[in-house]
């Protein structure tokens, strides 16, 4: 792979992506695709959630396509996007550089840590549709946050047996700082004339009329019914995956029902506690099969 | 003595937990090496430390035991635990009569050996309120990846392990300054070694730097940062090497509120507000970065002031969008919203405040058109729950209703609705506009009110709904605006709901240093046409509050106008006396079956001492009565303590019990109407000495 940029040119949406393929890549990681079913973030990408849990080692990388339905500002926000890009990563057993590791790829996107000061600040994550929560930071550099930097401690509702590490970088995010850009539709996306807002500015008007107003909330609740049904259905047949494709799928429902605002605060506890408890079945038959095989 | 130095250095600790996490350390290392003379010399904490360096004795001196155990005949569990008490073994127990006896010979420890056999156990429990693990640390937890440990003995290592960590003399020092690794062999190389690597260790030290540091940015613009000690001990966890810096706020964003352009600056970013000469928030903001930039820190402040410019930008997306629904129209969506499962909705509470403020309003003799104004307040007090801002900022409730009423109804209702939460605690001002005053008091009212009636109380360690805090916001703001209200009726006659005030006004007279005894005596006294004996007889029938004073200005009064009189003299013979003659009466009621309310003869005194205490006490009562009235407390305590020579006369000079039935009787009606002059003020058995 190589990587065109001019040393004094900073790098193009698609480069940084590059850049961090080849930088993890050198790292041991699988380099994935994107998972094809509609998530909230990258840790929702089988990669990331199953194979945390259970003793295999594990390292890998992807970008993933994160819809956050209630983000959608019309394409009037410079900063806000309900379709955005998540790079992720992930390592299990967490390694001992893993910070040192995560610095070294900032070097390598071009940001100067010599002119730019990069901070942990504490951030604990926590994902209650996933059931699982980790310690760690965000990654700030120069007040602005780059990037969400975790070791799992529990997936799913159970304990890992290897802490992973995860690193998650919001991509929009680091190409506005890196190429100086206060508009997240003005980004170089190529460097060769073609903007983000080029590909994404009709997307995010017509998505965003999808999320507010036009999605179908009685659909929309039939199939969260269904897919709550079908997961429990291959839950039983004990194929992890397709179970799980079926969890995610029920989380993205739901963020969309929210966005609808549809549902009622007690509603609101009760949806998240019914994936839950999708997302511990699904983990809980991963697993099982993990130690089997 | 041997100097102990301890650094266990880590990834990045939250800036939260790095001083109490040093104080732990420093307790585990006083109790664990107490047999080594435990002095501390210096606690150290940072974003990626904690440390300490103290001085110990060379060694654990030796020791004898020799203690009789228990009996031979005891059960074996005895044994055990005895023998697991003194850590020794059966080994060192012999047999004398019937017990065993222990005597153990513990030679001299060197520290060395002690430290490394008895400390890491104790460290590896070091209580961080999160902890977790990592790849290579197996069930050891610690706050985050722990990455090294020294551990020196006046320059050798101690070796000690924890979780996956080998103690050794090496430390790293600022990521991009100076990362090391490198040795050190004291605890003042160690300091000196790290500031040459970019680090200050001493948390002292960053913290005057940071401050001085922003201050002279600030001054030389002719600007002041807005003191923030919170904020400045954060940002102190947040770096190694402290570089203040100053930037920018674009003048577009200069015309939002500046509480939300100050609360988006510190909740978000860390940055300091910065005040004019005039005191007025000024376009710029001071923050400290990690790092001494080439540029001298040209790209961060860039970067910092462009983060900002988003942050700011989203408010002010809220701002303009909020500003385009009218208060009124969100109230529907309250309806939406539930308050308390109990309780019912947030559109519920916001008609029920409406009512009370108005009804407050008119209690306060406010006109019709400020009545009218509460209500408004009240009805809207709650409706910024449901904009844009507040859904940004929970921390902004009240304060952007206040900015949006304003616009839409004026300064008077925006006021009131700013300030409704008001006091938010101890050091926060209370409301003082007479209709801000009714909705702030109406909100809380409204709260107690509620959950009393649905049982929801606060216990022991547990307030929820922080009931406690909302009875102090009452009792604050009757007090310090001096309103004069009845409580009971405003808090539906639930005595239970009283009391619990009575309780939180009892305990903030007690936090300030004033005497708690006398509220309780007045609490039953100046309210009352009892007498005391009624009032002990009546008690046990009925709640004891329903005679209780609930003019808590008038209730403090007294208090106040007490202590003055029980600090004089006078004042303190006066209780001692009353003290006799309440006791007398008491135990001469019993005994009859009777109380002694009569009117005393003056035609039946056969001492001088009796009559003139009654004349006098007459007196008394007279000149009191229109100052009773007037509430002119200092000058009816002043009258009372006069009494003073003659009721220490008359118990000096008359026998109480006399043989003969009617001068008995008579000097105990005497007695009574004593007590009933003195009691008018309080119930002076409550009060202590």
């Amino acid at each position: 792979m190589t990587v065109h940029s001019a040393p004094t040119r900073p790098k193009s949406f698609q480069d940084i992506i590059l850049t961090l393929h080849d930088f993890w890549a050198k790292q041991g990681c699988v380099i994935l695709q994107p998972y094809d079913v509609e998530m909230g973030a990258g840790t929702f990408h089988p990669a990331t959630t199953l194979r945390a849990l259970g003793p295999k080692h594990w390292r890998a990388a992807y970008v993933q396509p994160s819809r956050r339905p209630s983000d959608g500002r019309y394409g009037e926000n410079p900063n806000r996007l309900q379709h955005y890009y998540q790079y992720q990563v992930i390592v299990k057993p967490s390694p001992a550089d893993a910070q040192e590791l995560l610095l070294a790829s900032y070097d390598a996107i071009g940001i100067d840590r010599r002119l730019h000061d990069i901070r942990f600040v504490e951030d604990d994550w926590e994902s209650p549709t996933l059931g699982a929560w980790g310690l760690g930071w965000e990654v700030w550099c120069d007040g602005m946050e780059v990037g969400q930097f975790t070791y799992f401690q529990q997936v799913g509702g159970i304990p890992v047996v290897h802490p992973s590490f995860e690193m998650t970088y919001g991509l929009e995010r680091l190409a506005m700082y890196v190429q100086g850009v206060e508009n997240v539709y003005n980004l170089d996306f190529n460097g060769h004339g073609v903007t983000y807002g080029d590909v994404f500015l009709r997307a995010e008007r017509d998505y965003s009329k999808l999320n507010f107003e036009l999605a179908n909330t009685d659909i929309l609740k039939r199939h969260f019914e269904d897919a709550e049904t079908e997961c429990n259905a291959l839950v039983a047949e004990l194929v992890a995956q397709p179970a799980y494709d079926q969890c995610i799928k029920a989380s993205h429902l739901f963020n969309l029902l929210d966005a609808r605002g549809v549902i009622s605060v007690t509603e609101r506890a009760s949806y998240i506690g019914r994936v839950r408890n999708l997302a511990k079945a699904c983990a809980e038959i991963w697993l099982s099969g993990e130690s089997n095989g | 003595m041997a100097e102990f130095f301890l650094e266990i250095f880590s990834e990045e600790i939250p800036a939260r937990m790095q001083a109490s996490g040093a104080a732990h350390l420093e307790g585990i290392c006083a109790q664990v090496l107490k047999p080594l003379g435990f002095k501390l010399g210096a606690l150290y904490y940072g974003p990626r430390r904690i440390a300490l360096k103290a001085e110990l004795a060379g060694e654990v001196a030796a020791s004898a035991v020799a203690e009789r155990g228990p009996r031979t005949s005891a059960p074996e569990q005895a044994l055990a635990g005895f023998l697991r008490k003194h850590g020794a073994a059966r080994e060192d127990l012999t047999q004398e009569g019937d017990f065993w006896v222990l005597n153990k010979q513990s030679p001299a420890q060197p520290a060395a050996a002690f430290i490394q056999s008895a400390l890491p156990e104790a460290l590896a429990k070091l209580p961080w309120p999160k902890s977790m693990r990592w790849g290579a640390s197996g069930d050891f937890t610690w706050v985050r990846p722990l990455r090294g440990i020294i551990s020196l003995l006046d320059g050798a290592v101690v070796p000690l392990q924890l979780g996956p960590v080998t103690s050794g003399n090496e430390t790293w020092g600022h990521r991009v300054h100076g990362p090391g690794p490198f040795a050190v062999s004291s605890a003042a190389v160690w300091e000196e070694k790290l500031r040459e690597h970019g680090v200050i260790a001493d948390p002292v030290e960053r913290r005057e730097k940071i401050a001085t540091g922003m201050a002279a940015l600030a001054a030389a613009q002719t600007l002041s940062v807005a003191p923030d000690e919170g904020l400045l001990d954060e940002v102190t966890g947040l770096v190694e090497w402290p570089v203040p810096l100053l930037g920018r706020i674009d003048d577009d964003f200069m015309d939002l509120p500046p509480e939300v352009r100050e609360l988006s600056m510190k909740i978000n970013q860390k940055y300091f507000a910065l005040r004019d000469a005039d005191g007025r928030p000024a376009p710029h903001f001071a923050f400290v970065a990690n790092l001494a930039a080439e540029d001298d820190g040209r790209a961060i402040i860039a970067g910092n002031e462009r983060v900002l410019r988003a942050r700011l930008a989203d408010a002010r997306h809220f701002w303009d969008l909020d500003l385009k629904t009218p208060l009124e129209d969100l109230l529907p969506k309250l309806e939406k919203i539930t308050f308390h499962a109990k309780i019912g909705t947030q559109h519920q509470r916001a008609e029920r405040i409406s009512k009370l403020a108005g009804d407050i309003a008119a209690l306060l003799q406010l006109d019709a058109t400020a009545q009218q104004q509460a209500r408004t307040a009240g009805l809207l007090a709650k409706a910024d729950l449901v904009t844009g801002m507040v859904g940004e900022f929970p921390e902004l409730q009240g304060i952007m209703g206040g900015y949006y009423a304003t616009r839409s109804h004026g300064a008077v209702v925006g006021g009131a609705i700013s300030t409704h939460y008001q006091p938010k605690g101890p050091s926060d001002a209370v409301p003082t506009d007479a209709i801000a005053i009714a909705v702030a008091l109406a909100d809380k009212l409204d709260t107690l009110i509620r959950f009393f009636a649905e049982g929801e109380k606060p216990t022991g360690s547990g307030d929820p709904y922080a009931l406690r805090r909302a009875a102090l916001g009452v009792i604050r703001i009757i007090l310090e605006n001096g309103l004069r209200l009845n409580l009971k009726p405003l808090l539906n006659n639930d005595s239970s709901l009283f009391d619990f005030i009575i309780e939180r006004l009892r305990i903030k007279l007690r936090g300030e240093g004033k005497r708690f005894d006398i509220l309780d005596a007045v609490l039953y006294g100046p309210s009352g046409n009892t007498t005391i004996d009624q009032l002990r007889i009546i008690s046990e029938q009925y709640q004891r509050n329903a005679f209780a004073d609930d003019d808590l200005v008038r209730l403090i009064k007294w208090v106040e106008a007490l202590t003055v009189m029980l600090g004089t003299e006078d004042g303190k013979n006066l209780l001692a006396g009353y003290k006799r003659a309440a006791n007398i009466l008491r135990i001469e009621s019993e005994k009859d079956q009777k109380l002694y309310s009569g009117d005393p003869d003056l035609n039946l005194m056969t001492e001088e001492a009796e009559k003139r205490l009654y004349l006098h006490v007459n007196a008394v009562m007279a000149k009191t009565k229109e100052e009773l009235w007037n509430e002119n407390y200092e000058s009816v305590v002043i009258e009372l303590a006069s009494i003073r020579p003659y009721i220490d006369a008359f118990f000096e000079k008359v026998t109480v019990n006399a043989p003969e039935p009617e001068l008995r009787r008579n000097r105990l009606r005497l007695l009574a109407r004593f007590v009933g002059a003195v009691q008018q003020v309080a119930d002076f058995t409550k009060i202590e000495g």
